[in-house]
């Protein structure tokens, strides 16, 4: 076709089904896209910057705000990172909660992917079934942290609090009826056909190209590679659970799809597990030089008082070195880069953002689609922006 | 594939270029010189035994003062048993980094994202622009010298051209 045929549209940075402040600089040959140029950064806020500044505990609460649906599992991340830098593992009940609110903030995000995505294409009806439920998580997440969307609930060396009765409660009616929920969403999609001509052989890619261009987390196993981080580098326990890595075998939307509905399965499988084997004992590391000493000893022992102000003034000392460490996000590899120079400040903080190179895909998966099938496929990689731009 | 043998193997083909082999807390971090960055990138992505197939990150750390200056990161994972292995290389100012894209797609975005925050360049990647800031920011915010706040931040603004008067 000719030169000026090529139309070019702006998607974005405000419109409802790019999920956040994402632009898209679309050229279109009739309805066909023939060029895609994402334009990210509107959300930029410097975290990595600030994070240089900052002492290690009050760097969690900016890592909330990266992918904001599931902020417990950027805690995780975070922590389990500085951790490893240290050289010290957390208690087994440390472990066992983190990974219980990790798998729940993981069903968090799927279930504002699975609303959102549902409802651009054009099926309202999910999204308020899984808001339902996830307000559920909503509760248990206030119940022990104080806070529903970003929770700060972990820390280096183990979690601000134990958790309480009142969640394991909640959390046990949760486990009793998320299933039933799950196979309300599975009726109203799975089969629905109107669903998989929407979804099905849409924004192909193979497994080669996935790995290729950078693809992790479920819309790399969509295309049939068990790359799960929880099973091939294992931390926080994950290695004492026993649970599936569904994965795919076509590469698109709707493979994408099933991978998503699965892992919901498993992680309150996962979740279940947990909870049943969950060890007695302290839930921080007895390390006076990284965590904060007991609120009672600070009440009575002068030397645990003279700690506490040390390690709230100063923030505890992390030695030399440079770790990567990654954890699975809900939406894939999530890892961080951590420079430590011996002093309270992190020298350098580099998120690997699985987002971000899930946004720099998009262009591969949308080449010869037509318009309506990008809102399509920017749902099935599940973007968070908060992410992104950091 | 343990870290020792796949030491031994580059090493075996690049014995002058492998700068330093360090492994700490389980993971493999090797230095590599910057002329053979690229033939070296170009052989572990495809060498049978070896093939890093994924690139999961680029990363740029600032060393001021020390020289060279720049450190440049990358992340790979291999999916045949998921080895994980870094490969580092020093660049001091205003020389220009071999890309990788040519190997990995997924390096565009994060080159373009050093290229951005801390001003290092990439020769021959495809579209080498700002990212993160806007084009006509000047500086790099992730250098150690720039400061927190950003250099102007008490300065005034003219909102007509949104520059600093």
């Amino acid at each position: 076709m000719a030169e000026g045929k090529i139309l070019t549209i702006n998607m974005g940075p405000h419109h409802p089904a790019t999920h956040g402040v994402l632009r898209l600089v679309l050229e279109l040959d009739g309805e066909t896209i023939v060029k895609v140029t994402p334009h990210i950064g509107h959300l930029h806020r410097g975290i990595e910057k600030l994070a240089e500044n900052m002492n290690y505990q009050q760097v969690i609460p900016l890592t909330d705000r990266f992918d904001y649906t599931a902020a417990s599992l950027n805690n995780l991340g975070y922590c389990t990172a500085v951790e490893k830098l240290l050289g010290i593992e957390v208690p087994k009940r440390a472990q066992y909660i983190r990974v219980i609110m990790s798998e729940l903030a993981r069903i968090m995000g799927h279930h504002l992917w699975i609303g959102s995505h549902a409802l651009d294409i054009g099926a309202m009806t999910v999204v308020f079934y899984a808001f339902r439920d996830r307000e559920m998580i909503m509760n248990m997440v206030e119940e022990v942290s104080g806070y529903r969307l970003t929770p700060s609930y972990m820390r280096v060396g183990g979690l601000a609090r134990d958790i309480t009765p009142e969640f394991i409660r909640c959390l046990r009616e949760f486990i009793k009826w998320f299933p039933t929920a799950v196979a309300g969403y599975n009726t109203l999609l799975t089969d629905n056909i109107i669903w998989r001509k929407r979804t099905q052989d849409i924004g192909v890619i193979s497994a080669e190209d996935a790995i290729n261009y950078g693809l992790t987390g479920p819309s790399l196993r969509g295309s049939g590679v068990a790359y799960d981080l929880r099973k091939v580098k294992p931390y926080s326990s994950y290695d004492d659970f026993d649970f599936q890595v569904p994965v795919g075998d076509k590469g698109d939307v709707y493979d994408r799809y099933l991978v998503r509905m699965e892992e919901f399965i498993q992680s309150l499988n996962i979740i279940e597990q947990a909870l049943e084997n969950l060890p007695e004992g302290p839930v921080n590391v007895d390390n006076p030089l990284i965590f904060n000493p007991q609120i009672e000893d600070v009440q009575e022992d002068i030397s645990a008082l003279i700690r506490r102000f040390k390690i709230q003034c100063q923030g505890p000392e992390i030695p030399e070195g440079e770790i990567y460490h990654a954890v699975e996000g809900s939406k894939g590899e999530l890892g961080f880069y951590l420079v430590g120079d011996g002093t309270e400040h992190p020298y350098r903080m580099k998120v690997r953002s699985p987002c971000f190179i899930l946004v720099s895909a998009l262009e591969k998966l949308m080449l010869g689609h037509m318009i309506a099938d990008a809102i399509a496929i920017i749902g099935s990689i599940d973007i968070v922006l908060g992410e992104i731009d950091r | 594939m343990e870290n020792a043998k796949v030491v031994e193997q580059i090493k075996g083909k690049f014995a002058d270029a492998i700068i330093e082999d360090i492994e700490f807390r389980g993971d493999l971090t090797i230095v590599v010189s910057l002329e053979k960055l690229h033939e070296i990138m170009l052989y572990i992505h495809d060498d049978e035994s070896l093939h890093y197939d994924l690139l999961s990150d680029v990363i740029g750390i600032d060393r001021l003062p020390r020289e060279p200056r720049f450190e440049i990161v990358y992340v790979l994972h291999s999916m045949d048993d998921f080895r994980r292995l870094m490969v580092k290389v020093m660049v001091d100012v205003d020389i220009a980094v071999p890309t990788v894209t040519d190997i990995w797609k997924s390096a565009d975005w994060p080159e373009r994202e050093v290229y951005d925050l801390l001003g290092v360049s990439f020769s021959d990647h495809p579209d080498l622009r700002r990212i993160l800031m806007w084009d006509d920011f000047d500086g790099h915010p992730l250098r150690k010298d720039f400061p927190l706040k950003g250099k102007d931040f008490d300065k005034k603004w003219d909102p007509s051209t949104i520059k600093v008067m």
